[in-house]
């Protein structure tokens, strides 16, 4: 039977699940349920100097009716006192032994300061310490949170400082916030951390209300940029995470964070090196209830897979992200339609058509293969056609033929295979599943990169046409 | 003389009617309706737009729901079918849009198209703007459109955006034809027929009513306008030429729709028997069923197989209580002055009666439903090309062998749905303003 148990940087963790710093960990009460939940840690709301809050707080982003897809906050840190905080951490160290609790700490950039709350987080009983060095509204305009992890030197200072102090292991969680993550990683890195944390919410503003022209969220008619997280954010976390454990002088154990709702997200950010996750967004969405498919469906893959720990699975996707100079450029793959899947939605043919390469065409049912028919003049075609209501009585036949698939065969595109980029769009434009196969194309030839051609003098790095598929 | 305003004022206010002929299909609310709406695929040169008559652009209507574009959405409607409030109540959509939906071969419901049709339109007509077209600038240019129903008025909207006069004459006291008179109240309210209407009049169509025009007259318009637009729909009923048809309780499903549609009626007797089983016939029955009648036959000479009525209304009709009596024929209709008891005979498979099989079963009310004549007995003989009575048109143009005449509707395919007349009236007027201009260039 596989297991999630595991550690991080030395932190024994019962599962890798682990609530991120943010409302869903606001008091004790909230993470005491929390681990009866399934939970296997929590990251303590931000722990500092009490700040005082404007509602409302969130806004959000629906995307064709689902709801939440991206969510923006300008909450603050904890606006409870330290000693509140710090007084429950120790309850629910006392209650929940095995549990891991990280405080998540910001105050001022001030050495003695941080020396202080070390101190008292640690004495309260937390397994690891969190550097807030991301929140990137409000706490930023008072010089800490992002206004520390935008500066590799601060960053790499305070973390001095709380190494001088710290007996547990130390967290930087950094801000995405940045032109390249790596950076703040590798001052954090050489200043001792333990272990980091990516990534913290991205500066956003969600949407403007078109009746009062107020931005949201509304604060008395005003708004302010505030951090953006949930589903939306999920590929830009996987990058950065990537990023960071793919470069030596950064790669620490990584707490990944962004989007991640589900097993999959979190296999995914496993895959690309973390140790263990941190959820938010899916729990203000659904609650804390959410972890038991976590694990459960995590447990089934790698059981399927043969994976008896996270430790089998642990970035083994990370070779395989690289540099497009290093990918195979006579790779070459071509769309299928299978017929029978096929409905006749026609989104493949308009994708390709103003969104591709024209290499999908609605010719089938004509005498020869026509690639000149624009989507236009397949409408108008449509339009010219006079239809009526089918009457069984008065139209014998029905509607007329269908061909051999349910879908008629004038309605299924043809894909010119000479043509065919292999781009995948037309694949992830079908709304039925497997209807559109990507399908390798065997043309003889060897692998080959593009950095491979420019050693072997076969191309210039200033040949920009050259390697180009479209030419 | 013309007096456009307010139809909807003058529908009767019948309300037994309303409480016994709720609305089949409710209304979407706005969640319902924006679900559904994201449920739509956007399918390209989509397979619903091609199947309704009026290639109404379904996709891009149901987008514009979806992203809260609600005067956009009801014009996209309306610019391709102008009654298309009354479309989405009448329509049988499981053949037409919502039967070609994709969704079907995906193993799925297809997309609700008709109620997020009708709730385009209703909150069009509740945020109470005006018909999203005006009318084009005059041309001097007048067309006489004879009959007030959906292929008339669908003509006389393309006529009007093109800045034609168009005069409309109809029989009744109200426009709107069949679709004002003869849709069960449960789909199409006659009410709602009328508000849809006003905001056609809102393009300056004149309507003349209770005028029945006859042969001498069909010349006077024809000699005062441009062109003639013939509307006629069909005629009366068929009679089943058997004892006892002039007895009190016989009537035909068309009388019996209207009455109670307009609140002549508003109760039926424990007995009724309806002789045929076309979709009319199906709405008299449910009528009938509705009205209070404990007892509802339907009389058919084959089988379910052989009816014209769509499969989902003989569903629905078995649900409202209506018995289907099959290979059945009516022999005599008997009684003392009035409806007493119909002799029926059962068939064998070439329709011949069985002997010593027939029966009686006692009935109050006899409705026959067995289609419709044609009504163009007064157009002179080889002026305008008919087959069997039946005005031939060119379906592209509504052109009928007499140019000045164009034509449309039920009395060119002897009858077919709301939204077939729509679209003929639609291609007329496109027709019509065409052969105009053509006229014009020659001149």
């Amino acid at each position: 039977m596989p297991t999630l148990e595991t550690t991080f940087a030395g932190i024994p963790c019962l599962n890798p699940f682990w609530l991120a710093s943010a409302p869903p960990t606001n008091c004790g009460e909230q993470v005491m349920r929390a681990f009866d939940a399934g939970w296997g840690g929590a990251v303590w709301k931000t722990i500092g100097e009490p700040i005082t809050n404007v509602s409302s707080r969130y806004s959000s982003i629906d995307w064709n009716g689902q709801r939440m897809m991206g969510l923006n906050n300008i909450e603050l840190i904890s606006d409870r006192p330290i000693e509140v905080n710090l007084r429950e951490i120790s309850e629910v160290k006392r209650r929940y032994p095995k549990h891991v609790v990280i405080a998540s700490l910001m105050v001022e950039s001030k050495r003695d300061a941080w020396h202080e709350i070390v101190q008292r987080a640690e004495d309260a009983g937390a397994d690891g310490l969190e550097l807030n060095f991301g929140c990137p509204h409000g706490m930023s305009e008072r010089g800490m949170g992002s206004a520390v992890g935008q500066v590799p030197e601060y960053c790499g200072q305070i973390t001095e400082w709380v190494k001088e102090k710290a007996g547990t292991p130390v967290i930087i969680k950094l801000t995405p916030n940045v032109t390249d993550i790596r950076m703040p990683a590798r001052a954090a890195k050489q200043a001792g951390a333990d272990a980091l944390s990516a990534i913290n919410t991205l500066n956003s503003i969600t949407g403007i209300d078109l009746d009062t022209l107020e931005p949201r969220p509304n604060v008395d008619g005003r708004s302010s940029h505030g951090g953006y997280c949930g589903p939306a954010v999920k590929p830009i976390a996987l990058n950065m995470v990537q990023q960071v454990m793919s470069d030596e002088q950064a790669a620490l154990p990584m707490s990944a964070i962004g989007g991640i709702g589900s097993w999959q997200d979190a296999a995914e950010f496993m895959l690309l090196g973390a140790g263990t996750v941190q959820v938010c967004t899916a729990v203000m969405h659904y609650g804390y209830r959410i972890v038991e498919d976590m694990a459960d469906g995590l447990l089934a893959w790698m059981r399927q897979k043969g994976y008896e720990s996270p430790d089998d699975f642990r970035g083994l996707s990370l070779p395989r992200v690289t540099d497009w100079k290093h990918l195979n450029l006579n790779y070459k793959i071509v769309a299928r339609i299978h017929e029978d899947k096929c409905i006749g939605c026609g989104l493949c043919y308009i994708a390709c058509w103003d969104g591709a390469h024209q290499c999908i065409h609605v010719d089938r049912t004509l005498p020869a293969p026509d690639t000149s028919r624009t989507p236009d003049i397949v409408a108008a075609e449509s339009a010219r056609r006079i239809s009526t209501t089918p009457i069984p009585k008065l139209d014998l036949n029905g509607v007329g033929e269908t061909g051999p698939y349910p879908t008629p065969l004038a309605r299924i595109p043809r894909v010119d295979e000479h043509e065919c980029v292999g781009c995948n769009l037309c694949s992830l434009v079908c709304p039925v599943p497997d209807c559109i196969t990507m399908e390798r194309v065997d043309n003889g030839q060897s692998p080959e990169t593009w950095e491979e051609r420019v050693n072997a003098g076969v191309a210039t790095e200033s040949m920009a046409d050259a390697g180009n598929p479209n030419l | 003389m013309s007096e456009p305003t307010n139809f909807f004022e003058q529908a009767p206010d019948a309300p037994e009617i309303a409480a016994r002929f709720p609305d089949l299909h409710p209304p979407f609310n706005k969640t319902v309706a924006l679900t559904e709406a994201n449920r739509c695929l956007y399918c390209f040169d989509a397979p619903c737009t091609a199947a309704c008559p009026t290639h109404i652009d379904v996709p891009r209507f149901i987008k514009k729901i979806a992203s809260g574009n609600m005067d956009g959405s009801a014009k996209t409607i309306l610019d391709a079918n102008i009654l298309g409030a009354s479309c989405a109540r009448a329509c049988p959509v499981a053949v037409l849009c919502e039967g070609a939906c994709v969704m079907h071969r995906y193993n799925r419901q297809p997309i609700a198209i008709a109620r997020l049709q009708r709730f385009a339109m209703d909150s069009l007509y509740e945020s109470g703007a005006l018909l999203p077209f005006s009318s084009g600038a005059d041309t001097g240019k007048s067309v006489a459109l004879i009959g007030g129903g959906p292929a008339s008025l669908a003509c006389a909207a393309e006529l009007r955006r093109r800045g034609i006069r168009a005069e409309i004459f109809d029989a009744q006291p109200l426009p709107g034809g069949l679709n004002t008179y003869g849709i069960a109240e449960y789909k199409l309210p006659l009410a709602e027929s009328l508000r849809e209407i006003d905001m056609l009049a809102q393009l300056g169509v004149q309507f003349h009513f209770d005028v029945t025009v006859d042969a001498k007259m069909l010349g006077e318009l024809e000699a005062s306008h441009d062109a003639v637009f013939l509307g006629l729909g069909l005629g009366a009923i068929h009679k089943l030429g058997i004892v006892g048809e002039s007895l009190a309780g016989v009537t035909n499903a068309l009388d019996y729709i209207a009455d109670y549609k307009s609140g002549k009626i508003t109760s039926a007797p424990a007995h009724v028997a309806v002789i045929g089983a076309g979709n009319t016939a199906i709405d008299a029955a449910n009528a009938a069923a509705r009205l209070g009648a404990s007892e509802v036959h339907i009389v058919y000479r084959r089988g379910p197989e052989q009816m014209s009525a769509f499969a989902y209304e003989y569903e629905n009709s078995k649900l409202e209580g209506v018995r289907f009596l099959w290979h059945t024929q009516p022999v005599s209709i008997n009684g003392n002055g009035i409806v007493e008891s119909l002799r029926l005979a059962k068939l064998d498979d070439s329709l011949l009666p069985k002997p010593e099989e027939d029966f009686d079963i006692p009935v109050d009310l006899v409705i026959l439903a067995i289609g419709q004549s044609t009504h163009t007995e007064f157009l002179a003989d080889d002026n305008i090309k008919l087959d069997h009575g039946r005005i031939l048109i060119d379906r592209a143009t509504g052109q009928t062998s007499n140019p000045k005449y164009f034509s449309g509707g039920d009395c060119t395919n002897s009858g077919r749905e709301v939204v077939d007349a729509v679209a003929d009236g639609k291609r007329a007027g496109v027709g019509i303003a065409a052969w105009l201009e053509e006229q014009h260039a020659n001149a």
